[in-house]
């Protein structure tokens, strides 16, 4: 890989190949990580606990998948079936993808977009990350000592009368949304004050808008998840009597402040997902963001109309059809606002110098999951279908490919994007083609047959089902190995590259996006000087310029 | 911008850090610093609100479910009590309020007085609201599986009322242990001389807490006791 010539307008002239003292060596000691402020070595932290929990859901999901291979217990017991897809659930969502994008690379990346030192509150955002272990060490313990058996939805009244212990995974639920709500908060109030000068509302990187909308939703859906497993716990504890009928309390009540935070919370995982991929559209097509403007505060019309389209979970559960009606249509405006960002990601594309690598493979799958996942989102949203789908399997490949596909899409096409900036090494490209080739269809072949099983009428979280699903089920178990085999070579040329990888050089993609403009890795205060804003950031030609082809 | 622009810039932000030990280093003025503190607190407090927000949904489901018992059973709560604790409260809201005044003045010794008057008055309002408690437990006027209360014995969604309001006042009451020790620093801040007229956003992030400490209560108060 050759040294692009013309990067120097972006990158300091006299930035070397590789920052010798950087962020990861500039202090020594596993007290200096514990302790450090960098809210670069935080996003790393961050980096190294997602993976782990990343490797625990997949391992519990292909427990659970190799279960469901054949119609009649497989490996596992009932009992050990229902806490093995609770762990899933919880794992995947509450450890993994609401803190993965966020933590990981808006830590990381956020401060260097704004030409900022550190984020407003770097004690705070230390904290946010020993919550996070405190309340995933909590969850772990509670979910593989006390057996939580309930989904990660824990509805009442299954979950306050299952004679499994659930208060530990409750109490490390509601400790995880302090985390997220710190993390929210920090980016808020970065945003709002460290943009330096010359970094407007309008010249902000549409990653920064994306988590911008993204700590929104955190800060304002997250304490009623933390009310709400706190009132299921105290209800299964204490036998208050708020969600059981028998008492005159209303199950329907947690579903409703379940849903609250949990339907936003889609979009916590989601929008950050988006808007990685803004960033790499640009990028890899070597042309200017197409709308801008439309990218921007789509991500915020996403946030604000997430927050009335909670009652789509629950068309089932006796509101009135009036509410029904209300929130299928509220629940459609998501796929507006969605729509604009797909048409501004294509239309970046078009007539672009378009590099193909890894990235952009992951940003074709990430397309192809948004659209389809998108579309049978509208499908459900509309109350009649919904009722013959409601916990089926389409459920399931729904809300797989929509949120999983979409953030596992973006977060590897973020690992591989900016891998170079954070350790300045660079990874086989042909190996990262060959990872996300298995990595899509992989996902496909999982979930299309899970589409099919659930149109057929094969209901979610059974243990067994009838000899006529087998085949179906089969497919899509095949369809996950073939996500681990993917998963698997990703970890093997990562951590090759980490040690082996060349060195990749201050910009080895020619991004003009602001986090570049300093040497890989970066040092510990970012920048080495008061740097100047003069252009947007996903400017590649002044009007009237053709797009040009880069060889990197 | 010229490049002569960004040497003012960075040269001015050097002279506040070095004058200024409160100033932290990925700022560049003490101003926008504050600004950042106060934005945060804030966000915070709408979070606090939203944590609220929740129970009080709670008590309008239950309270349009059965109206007439929740009509009676605040009838049985203690208004008198419920009264005082109310003026404790706003009292200690305006002390609060007095000892920002005073920092802001220079008057650190006034304020540290207001302060301590202000936890006094916390400390009263849960002692008041522990001898309510009491009271409850003794009649057996208690959430769900507990209640056994003998003058609402049989009234629809009778246990409901008292499982809304010990968890409302609960969660309250666990707030204004809280915002006592976000004083108790405040205080400890206040009488080491910490705090002055040049820096003060500790005061007043700790007496935005406590008033929104006091907010609740201006809600549950009337929601609880007189209607």
């Amino acid at each position: 890989m050759s040294q692009p010539a013309d990067s120097a307008a972006l990158t300091p002239p006299e930035a070397p190949a590789y920052q010798k003292i950087n962020y990861l060596n500039v202090d020594r000691g596993v007290m200096s990580w514990l302790k450090t402020l960098d809210h670069k070595r935080i996003g790393i932290m961050y980096f190294v606990s997602v993976l782990a929990t990343f490797l625990l859901g997949g391992i519990f999901a292909m427990i659970v998948r190799l279960e469901l291979t054949t119609p009649e217990p497989t490996i596992i017991g009932a009992n050990a079936y229902n806490r093995m897809f609770t762990l899933h659930g919880m794992v995947m969502v509450f450890l993994f993808m609401i803190p993965a994008i966020p933590g990981v690379f808006g830590n990381f990346f956020i401060p260097l977009m704004v030409g900022a030192k550190d984020v407003a509150f770097p004690r705070l955002n230390l904290l946010s990350l020993y919550v996070y272990w405190t309340g995933a060490v909590i969850v772990l313990i509670g979910v593989i000592t006390g057996g939580a058996d309930s989904g990660w939805t824990f509805y009442a009244p299954y979950s306050t009368t299952t004679p499994m212990t659930l208060f530990p995974v409750l109490l490390g639920v509601f400790i995880l949304g302090f985390s997220s709500i710190l993390t929210g908060l920090n980016f808020i109030v970065t945003v709002h004050t460290l943009r330096a000068p010359g970094i407007t509302w309008m010249k902000m990187p549409l990653f920064v808008w994306g988590i911008y909308a993204t700590s929104i939703i955190q800060v304002l859906a997250t304490p009623v998840i933390g009310l709400t497993t706190l009132l299921v716990g105290i209800e299964k504890v204490g036998g208050f009597g708020l969600f059981d009928p028998g008492r005159g309390g209303d199950p329907v009540l947690m579903q409703h402040l379940f849903w609250f935070y949990s339907h936003p919370a889609v979009y916590i995982m989601v929008l950050p997902a988006m808007s990685v991929m803004s960033e790499i559209v640009a990028a890899f097509a070597r042309k200017n963001i197409f709308g801008y403007k439309m990218i921007a505060y789509s991500s915020l019309g996403i946030a604000f109309v997430g927050f009335f389209a909670w009652g789509h979970h629950m068309f089932v559960s006796g509101q009135s059809s009036f509410d029904g009606g209300a929130f299928a249509v509220i629940s459609m405006l998501v796929g507006v606002f969605t729509a604009i960002k797909v048409f501004n990601w294509v239309g970046t594309m078009y007539r672009g110098a378009i590099y193909v690598s890894a990235p952009f493979l992951y940003l074709c799958g990430f397309l192809f999951f948004t659209v389809f996942g998108g579309m049978t989102g509208i499908a459900l949203a509309t109350i009649s279908p919904d009722v013959h789908w409601h916990d089926t399997y389409f459920v399931v490949a729904h809300f797989h490919f929509i949120m999983v596909g979409a953030v596992i899409m973006a977060f590897l096409a973020a690992i591989h994007y900016w891998f170079p900036k954070m350790f300045g090494k660079m990874y086989h490209e042909g190996w990262g083609m060959v990872g996300a080739a298995f990595i899509v269809l992989g996902f496909n072949a999982t979930f299309i047959p899970q589409f099919l099983l659930g149109n057929a009428g094969m209901p979610r979280r059974y243990y067994m089902y009838p000899e006529r699903f087998t085949a179906l089920n089969v497919a899509s178990t095949a369809g996950s190995s073939l996500l681990a085999i993917g998963f698997i070579i990703i970890l093997i040329y990562l951590i090759y590259a980490l040690i082996h990888g060349e060195v990749a050089g201050p910009n080895p993609w020619q991004s003009k996006g602001y986090e570049w403009r300093t040497s890989s890795p970066p040092i510990k205060e970012n920048f080495e000087e008061t740097l100047e804003y003069p252009e947007p950031p996903h400017t590649y030609q002044q009007p009237g310029e053709e797009v040009e082809h880069v060889v990197i | 911008m010229s490049s002569s622009d960004a040497a003012v810039h960075g040269h001015g932000g050097h002279d506040e850090h070095a004058s200024n030990p409160h100033l932290a280093h990925h700022f560049d003025s003490i101003a926008t610093q504050n600004h950042a503190s106060r934005l945060g607190m804030w966000l915070f407090l709408g979070t606090e609100v939203l944590l609220f927000a929740g129970l009080f949904l709670g008590y309008a489901v239950y309270r349009h479910f059965y109206h007439d018992t929740f009509r009676f059973a605040s009838h049985t709560l203690n208004l008198t009590l419920g009264t005082i604790n109310t003026i404790v409260l706003i009292s200690s809201s305006f002390t609060v309020a007095m000892a920002y005044n005073m920092v802001k003045k220079g008057n650190n010794k006034a304020a540290a007085g207001l302060l301590v008057f202000t936890i006094l008055c916390a400390l009263a309002f849960l002692c008041i609201k522990a001898f309510e408690y009491q009271h409850k437990f003794v009649e057996g006027a208690l959430p769900g599986k507990w209640f056994t209360f003998e003058e609402m014995k049989g009234m629809p969604g009778a246990n409901m009322f008292f499982t809304v309001y010990f968890l409302t006042t609960g969660l309250h009451a666990f707030h204004v242990i809280v915002g006592m020790a976000i004083l108790m620093w405040v205080l400890k801040k206040v009488i080491k001389g910490q705090v002055d007229p040049t820096y003060y956003i500790p005061v007043e992030l700790g007496g935005l807490y406590w008033h929104l400490v006091d907010l609740v209560w201006i809600f549950l108060f009337p929601l609880l006791y007189l209607i």
